[in-house]
Protein backbone atom coordinates (compact mmCIF):
# COMPACT_ATOMS: atom_id res chain seq x y z
CA UNK A 1 0.00 0.00 0.00
CA UNK A 2 1.68 3.99 -1.27
CA UNK A 3 0.84 6.48 1.41
CA UNK A 4 1.59 9.47 0.78
CA UNK A 5 1.72 12.45 3.13
CA UNK A 6 0.98 16.04 1.90
CA UNK A 7 1.79 19.07 3.85
CA UNK A 8 -0.54 21.98 3.10
CA UNK A 9 -1.58 25.45 4.21
CA UNK A 10 -5.07 25.67 4.63
CA UNK A 11 -5.92 29.20 2.26
CA UNK A 12 -10.07 28.99 3.63
CA UNK A 13 -9.52 31.63 6.39
CA UNK A 14 -6.59 33.81 7.16
CA UNK A 15 -5.11 31.63 10.15
CA UNK A 16 -3.49 29.52 7.54
CA UNK A 17 -3.59 26.16 9.43
CA UNK A 18 -0.82 24.19 9.02
CA UNK A 19 -2.41 20.69 7.46
CA UNK A 20 -1.56 17.22 6.78
CA UNK A 21 -3.16 15.30 4.64
CA UNK A 22 -2.39 11.37 4.39
CA UNK A 23 -3.29 9.09 1.23
CA UNK A 24 -3.19 5.68 1.11
CA UNK A 25 -3.09 4.30 -2.85
CA UNK A 26 -4.69 8.11 -3.58
CA UNK A 27 -7.43 8.03 -1.16
CA UNK A 28 -7.21 10.70 2.02
CA UNK A 29 -7.29 8.56 4.57
CA UNK A 30 -6.44 11.58 7.30
CA UNK A 31 -6.34 15.44 7.20
CA UNK A 32 -4.53 16.65 10.71
CA UNK A 33 -3.81 20.55 12.10
CA UNK A 34 -7.05 21.53 10.74
CA UNK A 35 -9.04 23.84 13.60
CA UNK A 36 -12.22 24.07 11.70
CA UNK A 37 -14.22 21.61 9.64
CA UNK A 38 -13.03 23.76 6.31
CA UNK A 39 -9.69 23.10 7.07
CA UNK A 40 -10.50 19.30 6.67
CA UNK A 41 -12.84 19.65 3.44
CA UNK A 42 -9.96 22.09 2.10
CA UNK A 43 -7.48 19.31 2.37
CA UNK A 44 -9.20 16.57 1.26
CA UNK A 45 -10.15 18.86 -1.80
CA UNK A 46 -6.74 20.32 -2.60
CA UNK A 47 -4.95 17.10 -2.86
CA UNK A 48 -7.43 15.66 -5.59
CA UNK A 49 -9.24 18.85 -7.10
CA UNK A 50 -7.70 21.87 -5.78
CA UNK A 51 -10.01 24.61 -6.64
CA UNK A 52 -10.42 29.08 -6.31
CA UNK A 53 -12.47 31.64 -6.18
CA UNK A 54 -11.53 33.68 -8.55
CA UNK A 55 -11.37 37.89 -8.57
CA UNK A 56 -11.39 40.37 -10.71
CA UNK A 57 -12.41 43.46 -12.26
CA UNK A 58 -14.49 44.79 -15.22
CA UNK A 59 -15.29 48.06 -16.94
CA UNK A 60 -18.76 49.36 -15.93
CA UNK A 61 -20.25 51.99 -18.18
CA UNK A 62 -23.43 53.84 -16.79
CA UNK A 63 -21.86 54.28 -13.26
CA UNK A 64 -21.64 57.69 -12.40
CA UNK A 65 -18.75 56.43 -9.55
CA UNK A 66 -16.92 53.69 -10.73
CA UNK A 67 -15.13 52.74 -13.76
CA UNK A 68 -14.30 49.50 -13.45
CA UNK A 69 -16.67 47.14 -10.69
CA UNK A 70 -15.11 44.47 -8.59
CA UNK A 71 -16.07 40.66 -9.44
CA UNK A 72 -15.80 37.09 -8.35
CA UNK A 73 -17.09 34.00 -9.79
CA UNK A 74 -19.79 32.64 -6.96
CA UNK A 75 -18.38 29.51 -5.77
CA UNK A 76 -14.86 28.08 -6.36
CA UNK A 77 -13.85 26.69 -10.10
CA UNK A 78 -11.09 24.55 -11.00
CA UNK A 79 -7.89 25.78 -10.37
CA UNK A 80 -6.44 25.12 -13.51
CA UNK A 81 -9.45 26.98 -15.41
CA UNK A 82 -8.52 30.63 -13.58
CA UNK A 83 -6.94 31.68 -16.31
CA UNK A 84 -10.17 30.61 -18.82
CA UNK A 85 -12.23 32.49 -16.27
CA UNK A 86 -9.99 35.56 -16.88
CA UNK A 87 -9.70 35.12 -20.45
CA UNK A 88 -13.76 34.76 -20.78
CA UNK A 89 -14.07 38.20 -18.84
CA UNK A 90 -12.04 40.13 -20.77
CA UNK A 91 -14.39 41.32 -23.39
CA UNK A 92 -17.04 41.76 -20.77
CA UNK A 93 -18.31 45.30 -20.18
CA UNK A 94 -21.08 45.65 -17.26
CA UNK A 95 -23.86 48.27 -17.35
CA UNK A 96 -25.05 49.99 -14.44
CA UNK A 97 -26.81 50.34 -12.08
CA UNK A 98 -25.08 47.06 -10.62
CA UNK A 99 -25.86 45.32 -6.75
CA UNK A 100 -23.70 43.33 -4.99
CA UNK A 101 -24.79 39.80 -6.24
CA UNK A 102 -25.96 40.51 -9.65
CA UNK A 103 -24.30 38.23 -12.37
CA UNK A 104 -21.97 39.61 -14.81
CA UNK A 105 -21.17 36.55 -16.47
CA UNK A 106 -23.52 33.39 -16.18
CA UNK A 107 -21.60 29.84 -16.19
CA UNK A 108 -18.34 31.42 -17.03
CA UNK A 109 -15.70 29.74 -19.25
CA UNK A 110 -18.30 26.40 -19.16
CA UNK A 111 -17.54 25.96 -14.89
CA UNK A 112 -21.00 26.01 -14.40
CA UNK A 113 -20.13 28.95 -12.14
CA UNK A 114 -21.28 32.53 -12.51
CA UNK A 115 -19.43 35.35 -12.22
CA UNK A 116 -21.04 38.18 -9.84
CA UNK A 117 -20.57 41.88 -9.14
CA UNK A 118 -18.78 42.58 -5.30
CA UNK A 119 -19.45 46.26 -5.40
CA UNK A 120 -22.42 48.32 -6.46
CA UNK A 121 -21.77 50.81 -9.49
CA UNK B 1 -20.64 86.37 15.95
CA UNK B 2 -21.64 84.23 19.45
CA UNK B 3 -22.70 81.60 17.08
CA UNK B 4 -22.52 77.57 19.20
CA UNK B 5 -19.79 75.30 18.05
CA UNK B 6 -21.56 72.00 16.65
CA UNK B 7 -21.40 69.89 19.22
CA UNK B 8 -21.65 65.73 19.22
CA UNK B 9 -21.49 62.63 21.55
CA UNK B 10 -18.95 60.84 19.34
CA UNK B 11 -17.04 61.91 16.88
CA UNK B 12 -15.03 59.32 14.32
CA UNK B 13 -12.53 60.22 12.38
CA UNK B 14 -12.10 58.00 9.54
CA UNK B 15 -14.80 55.98 7.46
CA UNK B 16 -13.30 52.53 6.92
CA UNK B 17 -13.77 49.73 8.56
CA UNK B 18 -12.55 50.31 12.00
CA UNK B 19 -14.80 53.84 11.76
CA UNK B 20 -17.78 52.36 10.79
CA UNK B 21 -17.43 49.45 13.35
CA UNK B 22 -16.75 52.19 15.95
CA UNK B 23 -19.86 54.01 14.72
CA UNK B 24 -22.00 51.40 14.67
CA UNK B 25 -21.13 50.61 18.43
CA UNK B 26 -21.63 53.90 19.85
CA UNK B 27 -25.14 53.93 18.49
CA UNK B 28 -25.81 50.62 19.71
CA UNK B 29 -24.27 51.29 23.22
CA UNK B 30 -26.88 54.30 23.52
CA UNK B 31 -25.22 56.90 21.85
CA UNK B 32 -26.97 58.10 19.10
CA UNK B 33 -25.37 61.50 18.43
CA UNK B 34 -22.73 60.24 16.18
CA UNK B 35 -20.78 61.79 13.40
CA UNK B 36 -18.10 59.77 11.30
CA UNK B 37 -15.94 62.31 9.24
CA UNK B 38 -14.70 60.34 6.23
CA UNK B 39 -11.90 62.47 3.53
CA UNK B 40 -12.34 60.39 0.63
CA UNK B 41 -15.79 60.50 -1.11
CA UNK B 42 -17.01 56.87 -0.07
CA UNK B 43 -16.86 55.33 2.90
CA UNK B 44 -15.52 51.84 3.19
CA UNK B 45 -11.60 52.66 3.29
CA UNK B 46 -9.22 50.50 1.97
CA UNK B 47 -11.58 48.05 1.66
CA UNK B 48 -12.95 49.71 -1.35
CA UNK B 49 -9.58 48.52 -3.55
CA UNK B 50 -9.22 44.67 -1.56
CA UNK B 51 -11.08 43.24 -4.12
CA UNK B 52 -9.69 39.71 -3.23
CA UNK B 53 -11.80 37.29 -0.99
CA UNK B 54 -10.79 36.39 2.59
CA UNK B 55 -12.70 38.95 4.34
CA UNK B 56 -15.43 38.27 7.13
CA UNK B 57 -14.77 34.74 8.02
CA UNK B 58 -15.07 35.21 11.10
CA UNK B 59 -17.80 38.05 11.86
CA UNK B 60 -19.84 36.96 8.84
CA UNK B 61 -18.91 33.16 8.84
CA UNK B 62 -19.08 33.72 5.58
CA UNK B 63 -16.07 34.23 2.61
CA UNK B 64 -16.50 38.12 1.84
CA UNK B 65 -14.59 40.24 -0.90
CA UNK B 66 -13.27 43.89 0.75
CA UNK B 67 -15.70 45.78 -0.94
CA UNK B 68 -18.85 43.48 -0.16
CA UNK B 69 -17.70 43.31 3.64
CA UNK B 70 -17.54 47.25 3.30
CA UNK B 71 -20.80 47.21 2.34
CA UNK B 72 -22.25 45.01 4.81
CA UNK B 73 -21.00 47.51 7.62
CA UNK B 74 -22.02 50.79 5.53
CA UNK B 75 -25.58 49.18 5.24
CA UNK B 76 -25.91 49.16 8.53
CA UNK B 77 -24.69 52.60 9.55
CA UNK B 78 -27.08 53.57 6.99
CA UNK B 79 -29.87 51.68 8.57
CA UNK B 80 -29.06 53.31 12.04
CA UNK B 81 -28.98 56.58 10.39
CA UNK B 82 -25.99 57.54 11.55
CA UNK B 83 -24.53 60.75 9.67
CA UNK B 84 -21.06 60.40 7.95
CA UNK B 85 -19.67 63.45 6.39
CA UNK B 86 -17.49 62.65 3.40
CA UNK B 87 -15.05 64.38 1.14
CA UNK B 88 -14.30 66.23 4.93
CA UNK B 89 -10.63 65.67 5.74
CA UNK B 90 -9.89 66.60 10.34
CA UNK B 91 -7.34 69.27 10.20
CA UNK B 92 -6.79 69.01 14.04
CA UNK B 93 -7.40 67.59 17.02
CA UNK B 94 -7.34 69.81 20.05
CA UNK B 95 -7.02 67.67 23.68
CA UNK B 96 -10.32 69.36 24.53
CA UNK B 97 -11.73 67.40 21.84
CA UNK B 98 -12.93 69.97 19.35
CA UNK B 99 -12.32 68.96 15.42
CA UNK B 100 -11.55 71.00 12.80
CA UNK B 101 -12.54 69.61 9.45
CA UNK B 102 -12.09 71.15 6.12
CA UNK B 103 -14.21 69.76 2.76
CA UNK B 104 -15.46 71.98 -0.25
CA UNK B 105 -18.87 72.11 0.82
CA UNK B 106 -18.40 73.55 4.06
CA UNK B 107 -15.01 75.05 4.08
CA UNK B 108 -13.48 74.97 7.81
CA UNK B 109 -15.80 73.51 10.50
CA UNK B 110 -15.10 73.55 14.36
CA UNK B 111 -16.93 70.30 16.23
CA UNK B 112 -17.09 69.78 19.80
CA UNK B 113 -16.96 65.90 20.85
CA UNK B 114 -17.68 64.58 24.14
CA UNK B 115 -15.86 61.33 22.45
CA UNK B 116 -13.31 60.80 19.92
CA UNK B 117 -12.66 57.91 18.04
CA UNK B 118 -9.49 57.90 16.17
CA UNK B 119 -9.65 55.30 12.85
CA UNK B 120 -7.69 56.87 10.23
CA UNK B 121 -5.83 53.54 9.11
CA UNK B 122 -2.61 53.54 7.99
CA UNK B 123 0.02 54.25 5.10
CA UNK B 124 2.63 52.53 2.83
CA UNK B 125 6.09 53.15 3.94
CA UNK B 126 7.05 54.36 0.98
CA UNK B 127 10.44 54.04 -1.03
CA UNK B 128 12.26 57.08 0.45
CA UNK B 129 12.25 55.12 3.14
CA UNK B 130 14.30 52.48 2.34
CA UNK B 131 18.26 53.04 1.38
CA UNK B 132 18.07 51.98 -2.46
CA UNK B 133 20.22 53.13 -5.03
CA UNK B 134 19.23 54.88 -8.33
CA UNK B 135 17.49 57.38 -10.17
CA UNK B 136 14.02 58.46 -9.38
CA UNK B 137 12.27 56.63 -12.19
CA UNK B 138 8.63 55.88 -13.19
CA UNK B 139 7.72 52.49 -12.54
CA UNK B 140 8.39 52.48 -8.85
CA UNK B 141 5.28 51.83 -6.56
CA UNK B 142 4.06 51.07 -3.51
CA UNK B 143 1.53 48.04 -3.94
CA UNK B 144 -1.47 49.69 -2.52
CA UNK B 145 -0.99 52.61 -5.30
CA UNK B 146 -1.13 49.78 -7.62
CA UNK B 147 -3.68 47.93 -5.74
CA UNK B 148 -5.82 51.20 -6.16
CA UNK B 149 -4.89 51.69 -10.25
CA UNK B 150 -5.50 48.51 -11.07
CA UNK B 151 -8.99 48.04 -9.22
CA UNK B 152 -9.95 51.38 -9.01
CA UNK B 153 -8.86 53.13 -12.35
CA UNK B 154 -8.67 50.32 -14.30
CA UNK B 155 -4.70 51.12 -15.09
CA UNK B 156 -1.85 48.75 -15.73
CA UNK B 157 1.25 50.24 -13.69
CA UNK B 158 3.54 48.21 -16.00
CA UNK B 159 3.91 44.51 -18.05
CA UNK B 160 7.16 43.25 -16.81
CA UNK B 161 7.16 43.50 -12.45
CA UNK B 162 9.46 42.49 -9.12
CA UNK B 163 8.05 43.18 -6.04
CA UNK B 164 10.19 43.93 -3.36
CA UNK B 165 8.49 43.01 0.48
CA UNK B 166 6.21 40.36 0.97
CA UNK B 167 3.78 42.24 2.90
CA UNK B 168 0.43 41.10 2.40
CA UNK B 169 -0.88 43.59 -0.50
CA UNK B 170 2.62 42.44 -2.58
CA UNK B 171 1.65 39.42 -2.52
CA UNK B 172 -2.11 40.00 -3.25
CA UNK B 173 -0.58 42.62 -5.99
CA UNK B 174 1.48 39.27 -7.45
CA UNK B 175 -1.67 37.66 -8.27
CA UNK B 176 -3.50 40.61 -9.22
CA UNK B 177 -0.83 41.90 -11.97
CA UNK B 178 -0.50 38.20 -13.06
CA UNK B 179 -4.26 37.54 -13.69
CA UNK B 180 -4.30 41.28 -15.76
CA UNK B 181 -1.52 40.08 -17.88
CA UNK B 182 1.60 40.97 -16.46
CA UNK B 183 4.74 38.96 -15.67
CA UNK B 184 6.00 39.16 -11.92
CA UNK B 185 9.21 37.59 -11.97
CA UNK B 186 9.94 37.15 -8.40
CA UNK B 187 9.20 38.55 -4.97
CA UNK B 188 11.96 39.35 -2.82
CA UNK B 189 12.14 39.78 0.74
CA UNK B 190 15.07 40.97 2.96
CA UNK B 191 14.28 39.15 6.17
CA UNK B 192 14.12 35.30 6.10
CA UNK B 193 9.98 35.19 6.53
CA UNK B 194 7.57 36.44 4.77
CA UNK B 195 5.61 39.18 6.09
CA UNK B 196 2.26 37.81 4.78
CA UNK B 197 -0.05 35.50 5.51
CA UNK B 198 0.70 31.54 5.16
CA UNK B 199 -2.88 31.72 2.97
CA UNK B 200 -0.95 34.48 0.33
CA UNK B 201 2.01 33.03 -0.56
CA UNK B 202 0.31 29.55 -1.47
CA UNK B 203 -2.56 31.19 -3.48
CA UNK B 204 -0.99 34.06 -4.69
CA UNK B 205 2.93 33.10 -5.21
CA UNK B 206 2.60 29.31 -5.58
CA UNK B 207 -0.45 28.75 -7.43
CA UNK B 208 0.89 31.32 -10.42
CA UNK B 209 4.77 29.59 -10.07
CA UNK B 210 5.77 33.16 -8.54
CA UNK B 211 9.56 32.50 -6.80
CA UNK B 212 9.78 34.07 -3.07
CA UNK B 213 13.62 34.85 -2.46
CA UNK B 214 13.69 35.52 1.31
CA UNK B 215 16.98 37.04 2.40
CA UNK B 216 17.09 38.63 -0.78
CA UNK B 217 16.71 42.54 -1.85
CA UNK B 218 16.79 45.25 -3.95
CA UNK B 219 20.56 46.65 -4.67
CA UNK B 220 20.25 48.31 -7.68
CA UNK B 221 17.26 50.30 -9.68
CA UNK B 222 18.14 51.39 -12.87
CA UNK B 223 16.74 53.81 -15.61
CA UNK B 224 15.91 57.27 -15.70
CA UNK B 225 12.77 57.98 -16.62
CA UNK B 226 11.35 54.38 -16.21
CA UNK B 227 12.58 51.30 -14.38
CA UNK B 228 14.74 49.38 -16.98
CA UNK B 229 15.99 46.46 -14.45
CA UNK B 230 16.72 45.97 -10.93
CA UNK B 231 19.26 44.23 -9.20
CA UNK B 232 18.54 41.68 -6.08
CA UNK B 233 21.09 40.39 -3.77
CA UNK B 234 21.19 37.95 -1.24
CA UNK B 235 21.87 39.27 2.24
CA UNK B 236 23.87 38.04 4.94
CA UNK B 237 22.30 37.21 8.74
CA UNK B 238 22.86 41.08 9.57
CA UNK B 239 20.96 42.15 6.33
CA UNK B 240 23.94 42.91 4.17
CA UNK B 241 23.60 42.50 0.39
CA UNK B 242 26.80 39.66 -0.25
CA UNK B 243 28.99 40.92 -3.02
CA UNK B 244 28.76 38.15 -6.06
CA UNK B 245 24.80 37.27 -5.66
CA UNK B 246 23.82 39.94 -7.65
CA UNK B 247 21.62 38.94 -9.82
CA UNK B 248 19.87 41.18 -12.57
CA UNK B 249 16.01 41.34 -13.37
CA UNK B 250 14.98 43.47 -16.62
CA UNK B 251 11.56 44.83 -15.95
CA UNK B 252 9.53 47.82 -16.49
CA UNK B 253 8.16 47.77 -12.97
CA UNK B 254 8.78 47.72 -8.95
CA UNK B 255 6.07 47.62 -6.42
CA UNK B 256 7.28 47.75 -3.00
CA UNK B 257 5.47 46.28 -0.31
CA UNK B 258 6.91 46.78 2.91
CA UNK B 259 5.31 47.94 5.41
CA UNK B 260 2.33 49.66 7.13
CA UNK B 261 2.65 52.78 9.55
CA UNK B 262 -0.04 53.86 11.47
CA UNK B 263 -1.55 57.75 10.03
CA UNK B 264 -1.26 59.39 13.52
CA UNK B 265 -0.34 63.00 12.50
CA UNK B 266 -3.57 64.29 14.28
CA UNK B 267 -3.03 62.02 17.24
CA UNK B 268 0.78 63.52 17.35
CA UNK B 269 -0.15 67.18 17.41
CA UNK B 270 -3.17 66.32 19.96
CA UNK B 271 -1.02 65.28 22.17
CA UNK B 272 -1.38 61.92 22.30
CA UNK B 273 1.30 59.37 23.58
CA UNK B 274 2.62 57.05 21.07
CA UNK B 275 4.10 53.62 20.85
CA UNK B 276 7.32 53.55 19.48
CA UNK B 277 6.69 49.88 18.69
CA UNK B 278 3.47 49.82 16.98
CA UNK B 279 3.82 53.61 15.86
CA UNK B 280 0.15 53.93 17.88
CA UNK B 281 -1.49 55.34 20.53
CA UNK B 282 -1.11 53.81 23.79
CA UNK B 283 -4.11 52.52 25.13
CA UNK B 284 -5.58 50.59 28.53
CA UNK B 285 -8.07 48.41 28.33
CA UNK B 286 -11.02 50.70 26.89
CA UNK B 287 -8.92 51.55 24.47
CA UNK B 288 -8.78 54.88 25.37
CA UNK B 289 -5.23 57.17 24.62
CA UNK B 290 -3.36 58.96 26.72
CA UNK B 291 -6.17 62.07 26.54
CA UNK B 292 -9.08 61.26 28.02
CA UNK B 293 -12.25 60.93 25.86
CA UNK B 294 -10.11 59.87 22.85
CA UNK B 295 -9.82 56.12 22.06
CA UNK B 296 -7.98 54.58 19.14
CA UNK B 297 -9.05 51.45 16.76
CA UNK B 298 -8.24 49.86 13.91
CA UNK B 299 -4.91 50.40 11.97
CA UNK B 300 -4.28 54.04 13.17
CA UNK B 301 -3.47 52.06 16.51
CA UNK B 302 -1.48 48.89 15.61
CA UNK B 303 -1.31 47.28 11.99
CA UNK B 304 -3.87 44.17 11.76
CA UNK B 305 -3.84 41.35 9.53
CA UNK B 306 -7.42 40.78 9.93
CA UNK B 307 -10.31 42.92 8.87
CA UNK B 308 -12.16 40.82 10.98
CA UNK B 309 -10.01 41.81 14.54
CA UNK B 310 -10.15 45.36 13.41
CA UNK B 311 -14.07 45.35 13.61
CA UNK B 312 -14.23 43.42 16.66
CA UNK B 313 -11.62 46.30 18.28
CA UNK B 314 -13.24 49.30 16.92
CA UNK B 315 -16.75 47.98 18.51
CA UNK B 316 -15.17 47.92 21.59
CA UNK B 317 -13.52 51.55 21.36
CA UNK B 318 -16.56 52.56 19.81
CA UNK B 319 -19.16 51.01 23.09
CA UNK B 320 -16.32 52.87 25.25
CA UNK B 321 -15.92 56.90 23.70
CA UNK B 322 -20.26 55.72 23.77
CA UNK B 323 -20.37 55.62 27.41
CA UNK B 324 -17.66 57.65 28.01
CA UNK B 325 -19.67 60.31 25.99
CA UNK B 326 -22.71 59.40 27.88
CA UNK B 327 -21.45 59.45 31.58
CA UNK B 328 -20.43 63.25 31.89
CA UNK B 329 -19.45 63.04 35.67
CA UNK B 330 -16.94 60.40 34.99
CA UNK B 331 -14.87 62.97 31.99
CA UNK B 332 -11.56 63.97 31.93
CA UNK B 333 -10.44 62.58 35.41
CA UNK B 334 -6.75 62.15 35.92
CA UNK B 335 -6.24 59.04 33.92
CA UNK B 336 -5.73 56.05 36.03
CA UNK B 337 -4.24 53.88 33.93
CA UNK B 338 -4.50 50.27 35.69
CA UNK B 339 -1.69 47.65 35.63
CA UNK B 340 0.98 47.68 32.98
CA UNK B 341 1.34 44.61 30.39
CA UNK B 342 4.73 43.97 29.48
CA UNK B 343 5.67 42.40 26.29
CA UNK B 344 9.07 40.65 26.62
CA UNK B 345 10.61 37.44 24.65
CA UNK B 346 9.72 37.30 21.24
CA UNK B 347 6.50 39.35 22.16
CA UNK B 348 7.07 42.69 19.98
CA UNK B 349 4.18 44.67 22.25
CA UNK B 350 0.64 44.26 23.37
CA UNK B 351 -2.81 46.01 23.07
CA UNK B 352 -4.11 47.66 25.00
CA UNK B 353 -0.45 48.43 27.62
CA UNK B 354 -2.99 49.28 30.79
CA UNK B 355 -5.46 46.87 32.50
CA UNK B 356 -7.22 48.39 35.00
CA UNK B 357 -9.35 45.37 36.72
CA UNK B 358 -12.26 47.58 38.07
CA UNK B 359 -12.94 48.92 34.58
CA UNK B 360 -12.50 46.09 32.23
CA UNK B 361 -15.25 43.64 30.81
CA UNK B 362 -15.54 40.16 32.10
CA UNK B 363 -12.91 39.31 29.81
CA UNK B 364 -10.51 41.56 27.77
CA UNK B 365 -8.67 40.84 24.55
CA UNK B 366 -4.93 41.08 24.32
CA UNK B 367 -3.66 41.08 20.53
CA UNK B 368 0.28 40.89 19.87
CA UNK B 369 2.96 40.24 17.26
CA UNK B 370 5.41 38.15 18.06
CA UNK B 371 9.33 39.11 16.89
CA UNK B 372 10.30 36.43 14.42
CA UNK B 373 9.52 33.09 13.35
CA UNK B 374 8.66 30.34 15.92
CA UNK B 375 8.11 26.96 15.91
CA UNK B 376 6.33 24.91 18.78
CA UNK B 377 6.62 28.32 21.85
CA UNK B 378 4.73 28.33 24.44
CA UNK B 379 2.53 31.90 24.46
CA UNK B 380 2.56 32.69 28.47
CA UNK B 381 0.56 35.09 30.70
CA UNK B 382 2.45 35.99 33.89
CA UNK B 383 0.70 37.68 36.73
CA UNK B 384 3.38 38.98 38.65
CA UNK B 385 5.79 35.96 39.13
CA UNK B 386 2.85 33.34 38.81
CA UNK B 387 2.03 31.85 35.36
CA UNK B 388 -1.47 31.69 34.49
CA UNK B 389 -1.24 30.82 31.30
CA UNK B 390 1.18 28.69 28.97
CA UNK B 391 -0.09 27.72 25.18
CA UNK B 392 1.50 25.76 23.19
CA UNK B 393 1.55 27.42 19.22
CA UNK B 394 2.82 25.17 16.69
CA UNK B 395 4.15 28.21 14.15
CA UNK B 396 4.12 32.02 15.44
CA UNK B 397 4.89 34.68 12.76
CA UNK B 398 5.60 38.68 12.78
CA UNK B 399 3.18 38.30 9.79
CA UNK B 400 0.47 37.16 12.10
CA UNK B 401 -1.74 38.74 15.01
CA UNK B 402 -1.65 36.70 18.58
CA UNK B 403 -4.22 37.16 20.98
CA UNK B 404 -4.52 36.26 24.66
CA UNK B 405 -7.53 36.73 26.62
CA UNK B 406 -7.91 37.28 30.41
CA UNK B 407 -10.51 37.43 32.99
CA UNK B 408 -11.77 40.00 35.21
CA UNK B 409 -12.20 37.85 37.90
CA UNK B 410 -8.78 36.30 37.86
CA UNK B 411 -7.11 39.84 38.35
CA UNK B 412 -9.51 41.19 40.81
CA UNK B 413 -8.31 38.08 42.70
CA UNK B 414 -4.77 39.17 42.97
CA UNK B 415 -4.74 42.72 45.24
CA UNK B 416 -1.80 44.98 44.47
CA UNK B 417 -1.18 42.74 41.26
CA UNK B 418 1.95 45.28 39.80
CA UNK B 419 2.67 43.90 36.25
CA UNK B 420 0.92 41.68 33.33
CA UNK B 421 3.68 39.91 31.36
CA UNK B 422 2.98 38.22 28.03
CA UNK B 423 6.04 36.37 26.71
CA UNK B 424 7.49 33.41 24.31
CA UNK B 425 8.56 30.34 26.47
CA UNK B 426 10.25 26.83 25.02
CA UNK B 427 8.77 24.93 27.42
Amino acid sequence: MATEIRELICINCPMGCPLTVTLEDGEVVSVTGNTCPRGDAYGRKEVTNPRRIVTTTVPVVGSKTEHMVSVKTKTDIPKDKIFDVVFALKEVKAQAPLEIGDVVLANVAGTGVDVIATKRA
Amino acid sequence: MSKVMEHHGVVIVGGGPAGLAAAIAAYEAGQHDVLVLERDVQLGGILNQCIHNGFGLHTFKEELTGPEYAARFIQKAQELDIACRLGTMVLDISPERVVTTVSAADGIRTIAADAVVLAMGCRERPRGALATPGYRPAGVYSAGTAQRLVNIEGQMPGREVVILGSGDIGLIMARRMTLEGAHVVCVAEVMPYSGGLKRNIVQCLDDFGIPLLLSHTVVDVEGKDRVEAVSIAEVDERMRPIPGTEVRYPCDTLMLSVGLLPENELSRAAGVELSPVTRGPIVDQSLQTSIPGVFACGNVLHVHDLVDFVSQEAAEAGAQAAHFSMAKDAQDGAAERGVPVVATDGVRYTVPSFVDPQKMADKLTVRFRVANEYCDRYVSVYYDDERVQHRKKRVMAPGEMEQVVLKREDLLAREGLAQITVKLEEE
